[in-house]
């Protein structure tokens, strides 16, 4: 026994992945250790104490797994058996009110920055390994803003749980409320393959901001990453509550046929309805972060280059197109479109130089079915002639130029769905304002992008396009600001989330109203007599208001 | 709807004033139809019709028409130094075409109060009202189509058939009032289209009831329990009481409370009070007794009323004390006048109680103690908490109603109404002035040591550089930075 409890956490995480009595010990253990928060609080140093609750937690486990005496092995298929009572797990560990505490949120947070801090190679070396995604770009895209996401909700945290007091109307006085959030329960992150680490720790610091026991599904097509998000989570943060499951479509039908309190699935429409279908029979809400065609309207009053560069940043330097929020396509006006076009490519190749597929600054396709997919979007007949710039590739490294196609028939595959890959397709209109009926005549995008330097294109533009967000002259950014939600409408999907969105996603707001046994009139209550339906009536033809002071003993 | 909808007459601010002003116009010229139906329908009380559902809208509408010009404005977001050379700001749009299923206990509160928030929003509305409350089904057709802009708002009557013929459209929204098993239906065929819905569902709402030591306070506590279950359309609400939670040795004393109370409020013989409302149909009244004569354990458990009259569909105000736990009157919604009482040994005890049953709508606590009052808010989940009333909630504008878990989902009332038809759009703009080289590819070592280096002294650093809104130390300024 005592050899296990100085055993590496490997495996204690072997240990209590599969083991119910050892999470009730743990239960114990963590409430002990949450009653001694306030001096860990006190401590200089924060990082200390999720150090020290490890080692606790490592010791309580293997004493558990001493009772029961023997270790699961560690893969096992994960059946909708093993969903189930994962789940009832987890909702044990909820009701045990745990998750619930400042104390446990702030320090999950934590150890989610230090995570973030002392293993930023080796996600950056996944990231490298699933898509050959850029160093850089992977910090800037992925890593850098997983930090800014939690420390942002390190620094809010506490404004965000205090309740707020709302003033009560005059029909319901004397009385004073608040709404209070609390958190939902047990939460179901499921999340995607082009920014796979991003996608799923930033829905994750949200469940947690908000108190809530979380399961994460990461993406199976970025296996590598699935594979560390597993290790460190495990590792670094209380997995009595918060699990990651890896697996493909059983995996995922199995979790999906759990009851959860919340559901926030990153993807595509298709498998989005799939989710929500499994959510109505418990009637689970859920967050669906699609994605869609998104437009980029660029007109000619601007400064061309910087646009250029932006659209780039925004398309081939965006894990090479395949973001949800990444440039769809582009709509100029005839007059512009070979000037863009002479732009756009002057710019790649400043950035890739002449020959894109030998540049290393680009990620690659994920897979090779997605990249039959692509070439079949180019090679299309109506569409491989309409090629003006690009269209080569690599098959056996999963690479495809920066491709430019002028006009593709409104018909053709590439104009259907969103294309999630580094072509881009410009279509041309006689005035830039018939643009607006090309995206209206499509499903709502998540972003809508516009190039201008005219005041009253962007204001007509904002008011008559409906999409998830809106950036105007630049590409992504909007997405650092944390004060803005991020989330789709229609197609592009419900509900939002970052930053204090991501909070309140994860909460419940609970209206709460005090009242004292004083104030009452016996005219709210029965019997309704001949005089008090007259007092109405009289009260009717005046101030309707007083009438509920009058329903609530104040005339 | 959606070519109209498409022309943006809805989206106007002065549109949207017309609408509300006509949905005012619409209560006041027709009060005495209204209560008329209420009468016909559910046997419902002017007085009561008017205090839980026309001057409940009436209110609304006024607390809408003199908001919608703040609700409707662009909300900035807050900006931090980052974003130095940009603005933010979230603005409110309608989404489109949206339907609203309502329910027939209270059918014009639970049909016109959503509706006021999908109007002040700016959406095009389908009504469907409850065909159970068939008048008011047809008043309400009637009245909307002659006071209201018909290209955009529009009432569509008929049983469940029609029912499922909309839900097979495409909507941006579903705004649905009723039962869970309904609920379910209403959001699987959402899935069609990736609708968004809001379920607004019911659920055993408990009130625990502390032992209360100042006559004064039981009885006001008991009135409005009273009122809170028997005399909101015979407790056919959602946010009725369903039963209370109390301690044993308190028991005698709040059954003799209530018992007098009835008898005050509906006098000797309930029936014959005009002050109750009706059960609302023969299946309704059929559920409700089956409810007590199938199990003899729950009929014994009766300790008032009971009575029940199958011509007039009147079932008498009923008390039961301790009835089994596993008996469908304490797993199911009552929905009806019959009130269970539940003992514990400790008020405290309720927290357990509570915790170990899907997740209300409505949980009322009447108690002084602030540490019951704390605890019963903190360690206990529902859509909404009301310490020492009942039902008064509803009323309260400022307050999101909605449900949570079995409850529901989704929130209205007030401004909540206004965003739950909205989406709110987030728009950021830039300039084309700063920029730098380095935000773009190709990568090189410099660019990663750059974003590094930045990033360990100062995080807010790196992102400047991104936005390039910094310059950072470096000689290589002079590329083709500025614009």
């Amino acid at each position: 026994m005592k050899g296990l409890c100085i055993s590496p956490y490997k495996n204690y995480s072997s240990i209590h992945g599969t083991c119910n009595n050892g999470a009730a010990i743990l239960t114990n253990c963590f409430h002990r250790n949450n009653i001694n928060y306030p001096t860990h609080r006190s401590l200089p140093n924060i990082k200390l104490f999720s150090a020290r609750w490890l080692k606790i937690s490592c010791s309580a486990s293997a004493l558990s797994a001493a009772v029961v005496g023997e270790v699961e092995e560690k893969r096992e298929i994960f059946d909708v058996e093993k969903a189930r009572s994962l789940v009832k797990e987890l909702q044990g560990v909820f009701n045990s009110g745990r998750t619930k505490s400042y104390e446990w949120r702030i320090s999950q947070l934590n150890s989610i920055s230090k995570m973030l801090d002392e293993k930023e190679k080796d996600i950056t070396s996944a990231l490298y390994k699933d898509l050959s995604k850029p160093e850089i770009e992977a910090f800037v895209s992925e890593i850098s803003t997983a930090k800014a996401s939690c420390k942002h909700a390190l620094e809010e945290l506490s404004s965000w749980m205090v309740p707020e007091k709302v003033q009560t109307s005059i029909s319901t006085y004397p009385s004073s409320a608040e709404i209070v959030t609390e958190p939902l329960g047990v939460v179901l992150v499921i999340s995607t393959w082009n920014f796979p680490f991003l996608l799923s720790i930033d829905p994750v610091i949200g469940a947690i901001s908000a108190g809530n026991a979380v399961v994460l599904k990461p993406s199976e097509i970025a296996p590598v990453t699935s594979k560390l998000l597993a290790k460190l989570l495990d590792e670094y943060l209380d997995n009595s509550a918060i699990r990651v499951v890896e697996g493909a479509i059983p995996e995922t039908t199995a979790l999906l046929d759990q009851k959860w309190d919340k559901i926030l699935y990153t993807g595509s429409a298709k498998v989005a309805r799939i989710v929500m279908a499994a959510a109505a029979k418990h009637l689970t809400p859920v967050i669906l972060e699609l994605g869609g065609k998104c437009p980029a309207v660029v007109n000619s009053d601007i400064n061309l280059q910087v646009a250029s560069r932006r659209i780039i940043a925004g398309k081939w330097a965006l894990n090479n197109g395949q973001a949800c929020i990444g440039v769809d396509y582009i709509i100029t006006t005839k007059e512009f479109a070979p000037k863009l076009i002479d732009s756009l490519v002057n710019e790649i190749e400043k950035c890739y130089g002449k020959n894109p597929l030998e540049s290393k600054d680009k990620a690659r396709i994920v897979s090779s079915s997605h990249f039959g997919r692509l070439v079949k979007l180019i090679d299309e007949d109506k569409v491989s002639d309409k090629i003006v710039y690009g269209g080569q590739r690599d098959e056996n490294q999963l690479l495809i130029a920066p491709t430019i196609i002028l006009n593709p028939p409104e018909d053709s595959e590439i104009m259907k769905d969103e294309i999630f890959g580094p072509i881009m397709p410009i279509l041309t209109v006689d005035t830039i304002e018939d643009s607006f009926g090309v995206i209206k005549s499509r499903p709502k995008p998540l972003v809508a992008y516009l190039f201008t330097n005219n005041e009253q294109l962007k204001k007509s533009y904002v008011k008559n396009i409906s999409s998830g967000g809106m950036l105007v002259n630049d590409t992504v950014l909007h997405l650092t600001v944390k004060g803005l939600p991020f989330g789709g409408v229609g197609e592009s999907g419900m509900g939002s989330y970052h930053g204090k969105f991501s909070f309140d996603g994860f909460s419940h707001k609970k209206a709460v109203m005090y009242r004292s046994f004083d104030g009452d009139a016996p005219i709210r209550y029965p019997p309704y007599t001949p005089e008090k339906a007259k007092l109405f009536k009289v009260l009717i033809s005046g101030n309707p208001l007083r009438v509920f002071l009058t329903f609530f003993g104040f005339v | 709807m959606r070519e109209y909808y498409r022309s943006g007459a809805t989206k106007e601010a002065s549109w949207r004033k017309s609408q509300l002003k006509a949905l005012l116009n619409l209560l006041e010229e027709n009060q005495s139809e209204i209560f008329k139906a209420l009468k016909q329908d559910l046997g419902k009380h002017h007085a009561e019709a008017y205090r839980d559902e026309i001057g409940m809208l009436i209110k609304s509408l006024n607390y809408a028409l003199a908001n919608l010009k703040q609700w409707m404005s662009a909300k900035k977001a807050k900006l931090p130094a980052i974003a130095l050379l940009s603005t933010a700001e979230v603005i409110p749009e309608p989404l489109g075409l949206v339907l609203i299923f309502s329910s027939w206990n209270f059918p014009f509160g639970l049909s016109l109060e959503p509706l006021i928030g999908a109007v002040a929003a700016g959406n095009t509305v389908v009504l469907k009202p409850s065909e159970l409350a068939p008048t008011c089904s047809s008043l309400l057709a009637s009245t909307i189509s002659t006071n209201l802009d018909n290209k955009a708002v529009k009432v569509i009557e008929g049983s469940s058939d029609m029912g499922t013929l909309l839900l097979q459209q495409r909507w941006d929204k579903i705004f649905f009032t009723g039962s869970e098993k309904v609920g379910r239906t209403v959001m699987s065929a959402a899935v069609k289209y990736l609708t968004p819905v809001v379920l607004e569902l019911g659920g055993k709402s408990p009130a625990v009831v502390d032992s209360l030591q100042s006559s004064w306070d039981r009885q006001a506590a008991v009135k409005r329990l009273v009122v809170g279950k028997f005399g909101t359309c015979a407790g056919q609400a959602c946010i009725s009481v369903d039963y209370i939670l109390v301690e044993r040795k308190f028991l005698p004393t709040l059954v003799e409370l209530l018992k007098a109370t009835i008898w005050k409020m509906f006098g000797e013989n309930p029936k014959k009070s005009n002050s109750i409302a009706r059960i609302i149909n023969k299946q309704h009244f059929l559920r409700l007794k089956n409810l007590i004569e199938d199990d003899p354990l729950v009929k014994a458990s009766i300790v008032h009323g009971g009575s029940m009259d199958d011509d007039s569909l009147f079932i008498e105000p009923t008390i039961l004390v301790d009835p089994p736990l596993e008996a469908q009157v304490m797993t199911d919604e009552i929905f009806g006048p019959l009130l269970p009482i539940i003992t514990l040994e400790k008020i405290e005890d309720s927290i357990e109680f509570i915790n170990s049953r899907p997740k209300a709508l409505a949980l009322y606590v009447f108690t002084k103690s602030k540490t019951l009052q704390n605890r019963l808010i903190s360690e206990t989940s529902s859509g909404s908490v009301t310490i020492n009333d009942a039902v008064l909630q509803y009323a309260a504008d400022s307050l999101p109603f909605g449900g949570v878990g079995e409850s529901g989902f989704g929130r209205y009332h007030g401004k909540y109404s206004f965003e739950t038809f909205s989406h709110e759009k987030a728009i950021a703009r830039r300039s084309f002035l700063s920029d730098f080289w380095f935000r773009y590819p190709p990568w090189n070592h410099n660019k990663v040591q750059l974003f590094q280096a930045a990033y360990t002294y100062d995080y807010l650093g790196i992102l400047l550089i991104i936005l390039g809104l910094k310059w950072p130390n470096q000689s290589s300024r002079h590329h083709d930075a500025l614009f």
